[in-house]
């Protein structure tokens, strides 16, 4: 039997010995919770939506939006991304975990970039006295890249963990599907920053 | 340095105290049922420890990640929640009868009694009851030994826990809110309930929502994953074709759910603006949100029910199901258009009347498959051999009952109509009366229906029926009246009343609430029954009911791995087909070891670092928040550095205990239907349906 016709994840090299199809629940379970994940996002993306007008006779887009900060962030989000996959392809292509590690590492450092001048912005925003308490329009701006922060910083420490196992035990079948799940994780959370990023900021400046 | 180390919470907070300053009928229900609570638990914890069972409590129930156990313990959450919220619907009845221009409780002890009646109800009996019976069922009737992430379910069950748990605090510490059980904002937001009650109310709900959420998930990867070979999708038994809808629906309504709670949440704590009359806060967020994940709850609890009514007619008339396909797609549309109907509940909150008219339509379609079922069942019943069992009596009361509360949902899908009796007792009717002749009564007539598989004896068939008998006509009393005073203008959860009208209705009303009472003594009483005679009525050899699908083609109670060796699957109704071909109970050529997942002490875990958490929260106790959250994080990230090897069972084992139970079949006589609830029944059936083709 060919691997490409039986085997669902390629990327992972699990072998032949059934690894693959337990591999394949976890990872369809875990596709699972982001489509619920994606349903929460989407839905505060909805309350968004319908409080860009209520300022309240505060702050509004044009006072919360710095393009120069975000497009930096942007770039360090996607690159964080992008570095990802070039781990999962060295996992792919046995590069050896060092060398896996280290696109990981250059995925971490990048996403901590992010995280970085994201909190740099909402500090601004607190010394503008664009504090979520001011209206309902910055509770739900708040609320969405606060809880889209929360998640990458939540990655990070997945991340964090995960080296540690790889370190301690190296690329097992167990370790390579955890890997693959993050990466799903990580490419999911671009998808809903590209949302932020162009529903929140560049409309709201638009 | 004491509100540090205790919040807001003071010794006046504890409501059995409350006894000492006031001896009114209103403080001796409140605190008397906080006290019956608190003995109760004391009750619990004393009885373990004079038997000794503690071991055995952790060994073999709270700690195991066997999904039948798991099965089991939610459905014994849901009746313990269930008989506070019964004793509180008598409560509340019993005022209502007396509250021409007054009653016997204040105005904000029955409206914390109505809040907790409902959410009790919804969250901690209906769901753990349907949770309960799709944990059992699903991997025995898709041919599989577990659920697809065995851990996470035991998790599941634990958050599920928490918010009843916290339900349980809130009755004997504080007080809970007085919204309803939608807690519609700004009535429950900071500015008019500074608490603890509406926080009692977000902690409960958002975390027993995560608990559901994983439900879902978990399920719908097993179906989609762990069938047995063979099985496909039109080969699957009805009941899991239901409990995939549900878990679809449990995946993508309950986001909406927590993150109205966690937005409550940061209007409440932080002073956010979501929902707020004030700077921008919009509450008609709120009521979207909530529906959102209201209306498809409707069909998370009604669809496993259906599930259950379904394998009920065919199993006593003997008969394969007609039209197998249309209830699936039946069923299937029902989960879609669930997410188009939500906007009903709140017809009167000033959208304009063509989106009204939308959602009326959306509503009224949604009928359709509805009445499509009815039909299928009427026919599947229809020529067949029934057997008047008590499962059959609740169907027949559902038949009835339940057709007379979709057609009352279909008056109210009307916008026109809407208006003028919505927020009337004509609601309360309404939804009472498709939740329990569909949900509840499918619930017990499945609980008469398996018991047997998960116990290995049948339970006591006439306590049984008057039993069935007691929920029909009690439910007829009590919630058939409130049609009528609701059309004669009795607004819903209003205090008192002014017009003399009602007290008859109420009178009967209270009355009825007693039938309900007394019929949920009597499923106690048949338990009780059927434990004494469980030898006359024991099952062991795992086929009562002359059953069709694989579940059945399982010792009773059925091994910690389910099957022996994983079936094949060739055709709809699996077990039947073996039977009517002569050949089921066969002895496999080779057993192989199996390996199943290991105990964990995960679900204690969550249990208690949740609890710990939410209950932090509700009283301001910050350092317990931190703490529990660290616990809890540290573990599971502590965990996920440990190898789970699982257990291997032996071949051996599996083929001793497989024989052994193969060598009991074929050492007794089978017999027939017409002998099912006589002792003769030892659960071997002898079938004479014949399958064509």
């Amino acid at each position: 039997m060919s691997e490409q016709g039986t085997n669902p994840h390629p990327g992972m090299n699990l072998g032949y010995d059934g690894g693959e199809k337990a591999a394949e629940v976890t990872i369809f379970g875990f596709w699972t919770f982001l489509m619920s994940d994606l349903v929460t996002f989407g839905l505060v993306f909805a309350v968004f939506g319908t409080m860009t007008g209520a300022t309240a006779g505060g702050p509004g887009p044009e006072e919360v939006t710095d393009l120069r900060s975000i497009a930096i962030q942007t770039a360090l989000l996607l690159g964080s991304s992008f570095a990802f996959s070039w781990a999962s392809l060295s996992m792919k292509y046995h590069g050896g975990r060092l060398h896996m590690l280290g696109f990981l590492a250059l995925a971490a450092t990048s996403a901590l970039g992010f995280l970085i001048f994201e909190l740099i912005d909402l500090l601004h925003l607190v010394e503008i006295g664009a504090v979520p308490q001011r209206s309902g329009y910055l509770s739900a701006l708040w609320a969405l890249v606060c809880l889209h922060g929360l998640h990458v910083a939540g990655g990070l420490l997945w991340m964090g963990g995960m080296t540690l196992q790889i370190l301690l035990f190296g690329l097992t079948d167990q370790i390579k599907s955890r890997v693959t799940r993050m990466g799903l994780y990580w490419h999911f959370l671009d998808i809903v920053w590209v949302g932020i990023f162009s529903m929140v900021y560049l409309a709201g400046v638009a | 340095m004491f509100d540090a180390l205790f919040g807001r919470l003071t010794w006046d907070d504890l409501k059995p105290l409350e006894l000492l300053h006031s001896q009114s009928i209103n403080t001796l229900v409140g605190a008397g049922a906080a006290l019956a609570a608190v003995i109760a638990a004391i009750a619990v914890v004393v009885l373990l420890t004079v038997t000794r069972r503690w071991t055995w409590l952790f060994k073999e129930w709270l700690t195991s990640v066997d999904h039948k156990k798991i099965g089991i313990m939610y459905i014994v959450l849901g009746f313990v929640m269930m008989a506070r919220g019964i004793f509180e619907g008598v409560a509340m009845r019993t005022h209502q009868a007396t509250a021409y221009q007054g009653g016997v409780l204040s105005a904000e002890h029955w409206a914390e009694l109505f809040s907790t009646h409902g959410t009790i109800m919804i969250f901690f009996v209906a769901m753990p009851f349907i949770t309960g019976f799709m944990n059992y069922l699903i991997p025995l009737q898709i041919g599989a030994r577990d659920m697809a992430f065995p851990v996470l379910n035991l998790i599941s069950l634990a958050l599920t826990a928490t918010g009843a748990a916290l339900l349980m605090i809130s009755l004997v510490i504080g007080k809970f809110e007085t919204g309803g059980w939608t807690a519609y904002p700004p009535f429950t937001g900071a500015d008019f309930d500074p608490g603890p009650g509406p926080d009692y109310w977000v902690w409960a709900i958002v975390i027993s929502g995560f608990g559901s959420m994983f439900s879902g998930l978990n399920f719908a990867v097993t179906i989609y994953k762990m069938r047995a070979p063979g099985m496909k999708y039109l080969r699957m038994p009805v009941f899991t074709w239901t409990a995939l809808c549900t878990s679809i629906l449990l995946v993508f309504a309950l986001p909406p759910l927590t993150i109205a709670g966690l937005m409550q949440a940061l209007d409440r704590y932080l002073d956010f603006h979501f929902f707020t009359n004030d700077l921008g806060g919009n509450m008609m967020n709120y009521a979207n949100l909530f529906w959102m994940f209201g209306h498809p709850e409707v069909y998370i609890l009604i669809l496993p029910a259906y599930g259950i009514f379904s394998e009920l007619t065919t199993t006593f008339a003997a008969k394969p199901l007609y039209g197998y396909t249309s209830l699936v797609i039946a069923t299937m549309s029902i989960a879609v258009v669930s997410f188009c109907v939500w906007l009903h509940h709140f017809f009167t909150m000033g959208q304009s009347p063509s989106i009204n008219a939308a959602f009326g339509i959306a509503t009224a379609v949604i009928a359709i498959p509805t009445g499509v079922k009815v039909y299928v069942w009427m026919a599947t019943l229809w020529g067949g051999r029934i057997r008047f069992t008590t499962p059959m009596v609740y169907m027949v009361g559902f038949f009835i009952l339940f057709t007379i509360g979709g057609f009352s949902g279909i008056i109210l899908a009307n916008p026109a109509i809407n208006w003028q009796v919505h927020n009337t007792q004509f609601i309360v009717a309404h939804f009472h009366n498709v939740l329990l002749p569909g949900l509840i009564f499918g619930i017990f007539a499945g609980i008469h229906i398996w018991f047997p598989k998960a116990f290995g004896f049948r339970l006591h068939e006439t306590a049984g029926k008057i039993t069935a008998c007691l929920w029909i006509v009690g439910f007829c009393m009590t919630f058939l009246p409130l049609y009528v005073v609701g059309l004669l203008g009795y607004p819903r959860r209003s205090a008192a009343y002014d017009d003399p009208a009602f007290i008859p209705y109420m009178i009967v009303t209270m009355l009825g609430a007693f039938v309900l009472l007394s019929a949920f003594v009597g499923l106690i009483a048949t338990l009780w029954i059927s434990i004494r005679k469980r030898d006359e009525l024991a099952v062991p050899l795992g086929d009562p009911w002359d059953g069709r699908t694989l579940e059945w083609a399982t010792p009773s109670p059925p091994p910690h791995w389910n099957f022996a060796v994983i079936p094949h699957i060739s055709s709809r109704d699996a077990f039947v087909r073996e039977k009517s071909e002569g050949k089921p109970y066969v002895l496999p050529e080779e057993y192989v070891d199996i390996h199943m997942p290991s105990n964990t002490w995960a679900g204690i875990v969550v249990l208690v670092t949740t609890t710990a958490l939410g209950f932090a929260l509700t009283w301001w106790i910050w350092w317990l928040a931190i703490l529990s959250f660290v616990v809890l994080f540290l573990w599971f990230a502590a965990d996920s550095f440990r190898e789970h090897r699982g257990e291997i069972i032996p071949a051996s084992t599996v083929r001793t205990a497989h024989q052994a139970w193969i060598e009991a079949v074929e050492l007794s006589e089978p017999i027939t239907r017409d002998d099912e609830d006589t002792p003769a029944n030892r659960g071997y059936a002898k079938t004479d349906i014949v399958i064509a083709s």
